[in-house]
């Protein structure tokens, strides 16, 4: 769960000497940073230092940081699969509607049918894969733009939504999905104390430790198996530091939020479906296609990829993700309601581009559109912390993304440059 | 008495690592028809860009006087302010927009700001009478065939009141009667007191049209010729044109020759953009194991793109003909099964088709081959990482490492990585497009050095290669395509490059 993965990090001194100095990378020490895809990184340190210092503390209070995770989930959620979607180089601009329309029909089924809740939430999902069929079709084998297809499906999804809720929301919902959008894990073991900072729940503490273990078990297995095949790896001190920041950013969520009211079980979910994903986008021959087609598509013709069952299938994918959210979204409101997911495509095309998406596509990770989106979060938070309005906070989100997308450029562009 | 209208003197023009021009010469007198000849990549339409402004002053060494007064073109605007219009072998017109539209775009015919299309639509059919364009002003480009677009072409230089124009291989894409009339046409011009300066291939028609004809070869004027004096023939251009000798740019090498590997017979394929043209026309050939088959012919010959409707069907429409692998009959529908049958196609245009310029050396090499690499769906990267790695000594790709992005390798490098990434997918068949085009001396050699081996490993290789000394230093037997057809099968022994230059140029009446 590392968010900067071995490839970002590199020693700087290289042994073969006349290696071309990399535009983009700034030199610390013996270190390296490769700026274009790290820069995302620093920057989110420096929003929360700021916001820290700004709030006199209170971002980083247990209940703050468990609201900053709850309140934002459905749309980092949309933001894994808009990444995949963009770095394939398409977009869509309908999730803001497929989570309402799935989020109504969630609502039908389990309030209005009666349906029990796991049924009724296996029919959504299947559902949002339908929606994302529909769209993947006429994007994929049809040919149409996905930027028309799915500004189509936003107005068309809407109108179903409209459709089946007339005017007024679906509720209540049943528990378990209440619990699952807003809840926490119970104290399953109990309380300890932690000194200073009070009692803590055992069985957070415990999850989160055994996430370290497993974080700093797999580096560590990677690096093994890399020093194997003859591969250069950092060195030990440098893995030592790594691992030890990540574990010490883990622990300190963990014990924040087992101070609070335990793990939001939102988190869960969302931790669980970013290391899948991650390992997907990296890993497997699917998510390597992702890549080959938004970075050439000619090339991945050419190669034997076959680009329209990859696209077509990441939009399947992102129909399911929102479904997953439209359920999640509906499920925290405790009803359904006409107006759900309004803009939430903006927010996840936003995350996704201030996460260091490319615009051409080919370039992204789900960790970056993850980070892209708590940035946005974090900035919402902090600014409503100290009272701005809310046309500040819109400003403020704006000269945001749009930095980021210059960064992005312009390093690309000095890039270009020293060819 | 003969005044000449234009002097290009002592051009000499560098792209990184690549001398273009060297010291090239052209002096066009006023109202001739003077055509360049070359082979591919002799230097003819850098020459050109240079004349026109393209390559701004600065950018190369040399001169240029035109009507007595040197010129310094910043840009396309001053060379075609002096007069100088050129047409490239890909027209830029806008397909939606009408002939007349087209004429005058970018020099509307305007009032204040605000079009007079009456004065547009008589004008531009006015120009159409003296191109002999029988249309409607207004109808759109894309309603008329190619042979009337470079009518349009020509009207719109007309209208900017042309006194040099320059056409670059005007005729590549017309049919016969079309190029007739254009011919005609330049003739008129001519008369009219418009010099011309024309790029083709087409050696009968540059002896039926030119008064003179100046010969490039590797970036240097060899002669010019004139038509009046000099006993001109095809013969005499083309040894103009390939005169070079071959020496030891090429590594030694036997091939053992072993069973068939790939037969297509009967291939035909038409133009995905010109209904009814036959890009290639009923080519049958033959690739066996340990054998290095070369394929050569001029530019618009259709050697890419038999080569690419063999792979997969990645060109053309409307494609027919048999394929056999092994001697047994195969489907090929899409490039998966190109792949499944062992086949691979290394593009000519490396920067468009073959690599993703965005990412590392070892992700292209695994590009085409990475089912190889994974169990159920799932890379294992570390093997990538050593199978790049053996790549990265075994071609000797000049790169920092594996995780060099391949975007910042020369061309040589990245030819290298692209043989990886195919080689990877294990085939008995390997069609390399162009395999050296652009890519400096030294990284040839290694590359022929490659190709020779992959021979050796028993696998086939097709060389498409527009540079003769190139196919005659490697290859164990020439294929010839003229217009779309074999026009002849060459045994190393007796090839030679005039005699293969000849079979390139015979026209389909032979």
């Amino acid at each position: 769960m590392s968010s900067i993965t071995p490839a970002d990090v590199q020693v700087g001194a290289k042994g073969d000497g006349g290696a071309p100095r990399q535009p983009g990378r700034v030199s610390l020490g013996g270190l390296s940073l490769n700026l274009r895809s790290s820069g995302i990184y620093i920057a989110f340190a420096l929003i929360i230092a700021l916001f820290s210092v700004l709030t006199d503390g209170a971002l980083l209070q247990p209940q703050n940081i468990s609201n900053i995770i709850v309140q934002n989930s459905y749309v980092l959620i949309l933001a894994i699969g808009m990444i995949l979607i963009i770095i394939a180089g398409h977009i869509d601009l309908s999730v803001g509607s497929v989570v309402a329309v799935t989020g109504a029909l969630a609502a039908v089924l389990m309030v209005n049918v009666g349906m029990p809740w796991p049924l009724a939430l296996l029919i959504t999902l299947v559902a949002g894969g339908l929606i994302g069929a529909w769209q993947g079709y006429w994007i994929a084998y049809f040919g149409i733009p996905a930027f028309i297809v799915t500004l189509a499906g936003m107005l068309l999804f809407r109108a179903l939504t409209l459709t089946v809720l007339g005017n007024q929301g679906i509720g209540p919902f049943p528990d378990q999905v209440r619990t699952l959008a807003n809840g926490f894990t119970n104290g399953y073991l109990g309380n300890i104390g932690l000194g200073p900072l009070g009692g803590a729940d055992l069985f957070s503490l415990l999850i989160g430790l055994i996430a370290i273990a497993g974080m700093v078990a797999s580096q560590w297995r990677t690096r093994g198996a890399r020093k194997g095949y003859g591969q250069s790896v950092e060195p030990m001190a440098l893995f030592v530091l790594k691992m030890a920041a990540g574990a010490a950013l883990i622990l300190f969520l963990v014990v924040q939020l087992a101070r609070f009211k335990n793990l939001p079980w939102v988190l869960v979910l969302l931790a669980v479906l970013v290391l899948a994903y991650s390992l997907m986008a990296n890993r497997t021959v699917f998510g390597r296609q992702i890549y080959a087609i938004g970075g050439n598509l000619q090339a991945a013709v050419m190669s034997g990829v076959k680009v329209k069952s990859v696209v077509f299938w990441i939009f399947v994918n992102m129909g399911v993700l929102s479904a997953i959210a439209g359920v999640i979204f509906a499920g925290r409101l405790n009803q359904a309601g006409p107006t759900a997911g309004n803009s939430f495509e903006l927010d996840a095309i936003a995350a996704a581009f201030i996460g260091g998406a490319a615009v051409q596509g080919g370039v992204g990770k789900v960790v970056g559109a993850i980070t892209g989106g708590l940035i946005m979060a974090v900035i919402n938070n902090g600014m409503s912390l100290i009272g701005s309005p809310s046309e500040q906070v819109m400003l403020v989100k704006g000269a945001v993304l749009l930095a980021a997308v210059a960064f992005d450029v312009w390093t690309k562009r000095r890039a270009g440059a020293s060819r | 008495m003969t005044e000449h209208i234009l002097r290009m003197s002592g051009i000499t023009k560098t792209f990184p690592g690549v001398k273009a021009l060297q010291d090239v010469n052209l002096s066009v007198r006023r109202g001739e028809i003077h055509a360049i000849c070359g082979e591919n990549g002799a230097g003819k339409s850098t020459l050109m860009k240079v004349l026109s402004g393209v390559y701004p002053h600065g950018e190369y060494e040399g001169e240029i006087t035109f009507e007595g007064k040197r010129c310094e073109f910043r840009g396309i605007r001053d060379s075609e302010h002096a007069g100088i219009v050129i047409i490239h072998q890909e027209l830029a017109l806008s397909p939606q927009l009408s002939i007349a539209e087209n004429i005058f775009l970018g020099n509307e015919r305007a009032k204040r700001g605000v079009i007079d299309w009456n004065r547009t639509n008589y004008e531009a059919g006015e120009l159409m009478k003296r191109v002999g364009l029988r249309e409607n002003p207004t109808t759109p480009i894309s309603d008329i065939g190619v042979g009337k677009q470079q009518l349009v072409e020509i009207a719109k230089a007309l209208s900017k009141e042309v006194k040099l124009l320059i056409l670059d291989e005007p005729t590549a894409a017309l049919n016969d009667d079309d190029s007739a009339h254009l011919l005609g046409l330049l003739r008129g011009l001519r008369d009219e007191g418009i010099t011309c300066v024309i790029i083709s291939h087409k050696l009968n028609e540059v002896i039926a049209i030119a008064d003179a004809v100046t010969i490039i070869r590797d970036g240097r004027t060899i002669e010019t010729l004139d038509m009046a004096t000099d006993q001109v023939t095809e013969d005499r251009i083309i040894s103009g044109m390939v005169g070079r000798a071959l020496d030891n740019r090429f590594p030694p090498h036997e091939s053992t020759i072993g069973d068939e590997a790939l037969r297509i017979e009967d291939w035909t394929v038409y133009s995905p953009s010109q209904p009814g043209r036959k890009v290639v026309d009923g080519a049958s050939l033959t690739l066996r194991r340990g054998e290095i088959v070369g394929l050569a012919g001029l530019m618009g010959a259709g050697r890419t793109e038999l080569a690419m409707s063999v792979f997969g069907r990645t060109y053309g429409v409307h494609i027919s003909g048999k394929i056999f692998k092994d001697g047994r009959p195969i489907e090929i529908r899409n490039v998966q099964d190109a792949i499944k049958h062992g086949i691979a196609y290394a593009t000519e245009d490396r920067k468009r088709y073959g690599l993703n310029l965005i990412e590392d050396i070892k992700r292209n090499v695994s590009a085409a081959g990475l089912k190889g690499l994974a169990s159920r769906g799932w890379v294992n990267e570390n093997e990538e990482y050593r199978v790049a790695e053996e790549f990265h000594r075994s071609m000797n790709i000049k790169a920092p490492s594996v995780n060099s992005v391949v975007g910042k390798l020369s061309g040589g490098n990245q030819q290298k990585v692209v043989l990886s990434k195919w080689i990877l997918t294990e085939p008995d068949v390997l069609i390399l497009d162009e395999p050296t085009r652009g890519i400096d001396v030294g990284a040839k050699y290694e590359i022929y050095t490659i190709i020779n081996r992959l021979a050796d490993e028993g696998k086939a290789v097709l060389v498409i290669s527009s540079e003769l000394p190139e196919l005659l230093g490697l290859c164990d037997r020439i294929y010839t395509l003229s217009e779309g057809r074999i026009t002849g099968e060459v045994p190393r022994q007796e090839a030679t490059q005039e005699h293969l230059m000849y079979l390139m140029t015979k026209g389909q009446e032979r």
